[in-house]
C-alpha cells in the first residue's frame, strides 16, 4: 500500500465488501469532522471562487498552493506545523507574482511557473533534508479530509468566517475590480492594492483547502462550483449560492463514494466537481 | 456659470514610458463647452483625458480642473473610458454597472445607500435604458452597452464629463441619437469628448482641438483642411474622400 494513501483509516470490523447506509457512515467522528470541514471550506470555495474565475487568476491560484509545498518541507524540516510555514510562502507567492507581473518585464504566466517549480523543488529538498519520515507527505499533495481534526475545522471556520466579512466589506470594491479594474482606477479605487489583497485571499483559501483535496486538487475545488454555477445564475450573489450548495454536494458525494469504494476522498471529491462541470457544459451550451 | 473656466492646461508635457506624448500642450475649457478632441492613434487624445482626471504625471507644466488638482476635482468629474474588451457574460446587471459611477462619492469599504440607487435609475433613464435596468450588461447591444456606461460616467451628477471615443461600437445607424443624447447632457454639463469620427465632431461638438503630441486648439469648430493635416502631419480621411470643403458643417 502507497505511504500517504487517504482511504479511511480505520475500516469498521465486519463490514468488508458491505454496503453502509450514510447514516451508519457518519457516525463515525472522523466522518463527522471530514464532514464538517468540506461543508464550510464550501462555503469558503463559494464565495472566493467566483472571484478568481471572473478575474481570470485561477493559475496565480494553482502557482500559490503549489508554492505553498515549499513551507510544508520547511515545516517538517523545522518539526513545526506544516500548515503554518505553507500559509508564509502562500502568501508570499501571492505577493511575488502579483508585484513582478505588475511592474516588471516579467509576464504573469512566467511568474507563476516560476514560482510554482521553485516552491515544489524547495519543498522537496525540505523533505530531503529533514531526512526523517515524511508518513503524511502526501495528504498535502493530494489531501485527505479523513485526517482533518477538530481543530482543524476550527481553523478553517475562522478564515472562513474572515473572507466572508471581508467580501461584505469590500463588495462593491471587488465587483469593479473584476469587472473594469481600468474605470476603477480612473474614479480612485486603489485597484493595485486590491487585487494583492485578492490573491492574499486566494492564498489564505488555499492553504485551508490543502488540508482536504491537497496542493495539487485545491484550484479545482475552488473554482469548478463558481463555475457550473456561473452557467446558470446571471448575478453574483446568486453565483456564490449555488457554489456553496454545489462544493457542499460534492464533498458529500465524494466523501460516501471514497468511503464506499474505498478510493482516495480528495481525488474523488475532483472527479465527482469535475464530473458534474462537464455534464453542466453539455447541458448549457 | 457659463464662461468660467473648467479646465486649464499649462504647458503640459507628458512621457509615457520615456515616449513623449504630449509636449507643451495648452488648452482652457469653458463651463458649458462641448470640446471635440481628434487627431492620429496614439497622437495623445487618451492620455490628454487622463492627464485631466490626474491618472498620468506630468513631465512638466500642469493641470487645473475647476481650479483645484485634478485628483481633487475627480468628483466633478465624469468619465468614460475607451470602450473597455470586459467579459461579456459578466454577470452583473446594468444597474450595478452604473452604480459603479458612485464608487468616488462612497470610498472604499463604503456602501451604496437608496441614493445611490435612485441615482442611477436616474441616470439610466436619461440614456434611455430605465427599462434595462435589471437585465444583463452582456444581453444588450454594443449601442445600449454604451448607454450604460455613460449613465455610468453621469451618474455621479459631475460637472464636467469626459468621453473617450464613445460612439466607438455603436452601429452608424444608431450614432446618431447618441450623438443627440451627448448634446442634451452638454445643456447641463461641460463635456470633452475624443474622437476620431471627423464628421460626427464637426456635426455636434462646439470647439474643436486636434492633438498629436502637440495640441492645435480652435476656439472654435471651424478647421480647415490645412490645420487638420498639419496636427495629423498626414493626409487625412476626408481629403482622400475629395471633399476637403464639407468636412465641417457649413455656415447657417
Amino acid at each position: 500500500m502507497p505511504r500517504g494513501d487517504d482511504r479511511p483509516r480505520r475500516p469498521p470490523q465486519g463490514f468488508e465488501g458491505a454496503r453502509l447506509t450514510m447514516i451508519e457512515i457518519f457516525q463515525y467522528e472522523f466522518m463527522q469532522s471530514a464532514l464538517a470541514a468540506g461543508i464550510i471550506a464550501s462555503v469558503l470555495c463559494g464565495v472566493i471562487g467566483i472571484y478568481v474565475i471572473l478575474n481570470r487568476i485561477v493559475f496565480i491560484g494553482g502557482g500559490i498552493a503549489h508554492t505553498a509545498f515549499g513551507g510544508i518541507g520547511l515545516g517538517y524540516l523545522l518539526g513545526m506545523d506544516p500548515l503554518i510555514f505553507a500559509v508564509l510562502f502562500s502568501v508570499a507567492a501571492a505577493l511575488g507574482i502579483g508585484a513582478i507581473s505588475d511592474r516588471s518585464r516579467v509576464s504573469e504566466d512566467t511568474a507563476i511557473g516560476v514560482f510554482w517549480a521553485a516552491g515544489m523543488s524547495l519543498g522537496i529538498v525540505f523533505v530531503s533534508l529533514s531526512r526523517g519520515y515524511a508518513p503524511d507527505l502526501f495528504d498535502y499533495l493530494f489531501g485527505n479530509i479523513l485526517a482533518v481534526s477538530w481543530n482543524d475545522v476550527l481553523l478553517i471556520s475562522v478564515l472562513t468566517l474572515g473572507m466572508i466579512v471581508l467580501v461584505a466589506l469590500l463588495y462593491k470594491d471587488l465587483l469593479i475590480l473584476s469587472f473594469d479594474p481600468s474605470y476603477g482606477e480612473a474614479v480612485g479605487l486603489p485597484t493595485r492594492e486590491l487585487r494583492l489583497l485578492l490573491l492574499c485571499m486566494v492564498a489564505l483559501s488555499v492553504v485551508v483547502l490543502i488540508k482536504i483535496v491537497g496542493i495539487i486538487l485545491v484550484i479545482a475545488l475552488l473554482t469548478i462550483p463558481g463555475a457550473i454555477g456561473r452557467q446558470h445564475a446571471q448575478s453574483l450573489k446568486r453565483i456564490m449560492a449555488i457554489s456553496i450548495f454545489l462544493g457542499a454536494s460534492f464533498v458529500l458525494v465524494g466523501l460516501v463514494l471514497s468511503y464506499q469504494l474505498n478510493i482516495p476522498s480528495g481525488a474523488t471529491i475532483i472527479l465527482t466537481a469535475s464530473g458534474t462541470f462537464f455534464a453542466s457544459t453539455l447541458l448549457t451550451r | 456659470m457659463t464662461g468660467d473656466i473648467v479646465v486649464s492646461i499649462d504647458n503640459l508635457s507628458v512621457d509615457l514610458d520615456g515616449r513623449t506624448v504630449l509636449e507643451e500642450a495648452n488648452l482652457e475649457v469653458k463651463e458649458g463647452d462641448f470640446l471635440g478632441l481628434i487627431g492620429p492613434n496614439g497622437g495623445g487624445k487618451t492620455t490628454l483625458l487622463r492627464a485631466i482626471l490626474g491618472l498620468v504625471k506630468p513631465r512638466s507644466g500642469g493641470v487645473l480642473v475647476y481650479g483645484m488638482s485634478p485628483e481633487a476635482a475627480r468628483t466633478r468629474v465624469g468619465y468614460l473610458p475607451q470602450k473597455s474588451l470586459f467579459d461579456q457574460k459578466f454577470p452583473i446587471s446594468a444597474l450595478e454597472v452604473v452604480m459603479m459611477g458612485r464608487y468616488g462619492r462612497r470610498g472604499l469599504f463604503g456602501r451604496y445607500s437608496l441614493e445611490d440607487r435612485d441615482a442611477a435609475l436616474a441616470a439610466l433613464s436619461a440614456v434611455g435604458m430605465r427599462e434595462s435596468a435589471d437585465r444583463e450588461i452582456g444581453a444588450l447591444s454594443g449601442g445600449q452597452q454604451q448607454r450604460i456606461f455613460v449613465a455610468r460616467a453621469i451618474v455621479s451628477e459631475p460637472d464636467l464629463l469626459l468621453l473617450d471615443e464613445p460612439a466607438n461600437g455603436i452601429d452608424s445607424s444608431r450614432q446618431r441619437e447618441f450623438y443627440e443624447l451627448l448634446s442634451e447632457l452638454n445643456e447641463k454639463m461641460t463635456i470633452i469628448m475624443v474622437s476620431h469620427d471627423i464628421s460626427a465632431v464637426s456635426t455636434y461638438v462646439k470647439k474643436i482641438a486636434c492633438v498629436n503630441r502637440r495640441l492645435f486648439y480652435h476656439s472654435s469648430k471651424e478647421l480647415t483642411a490645412e490645420e487638420i493635416e498639419e496636427a495629423y502631419k498626414c493626409p487625412v480621411e476626408m481629403i482622400a474622400h475629395g471633399v476637403p470643403h464639407r468636412v465641417l458643417r457649413e455656415h447657417d
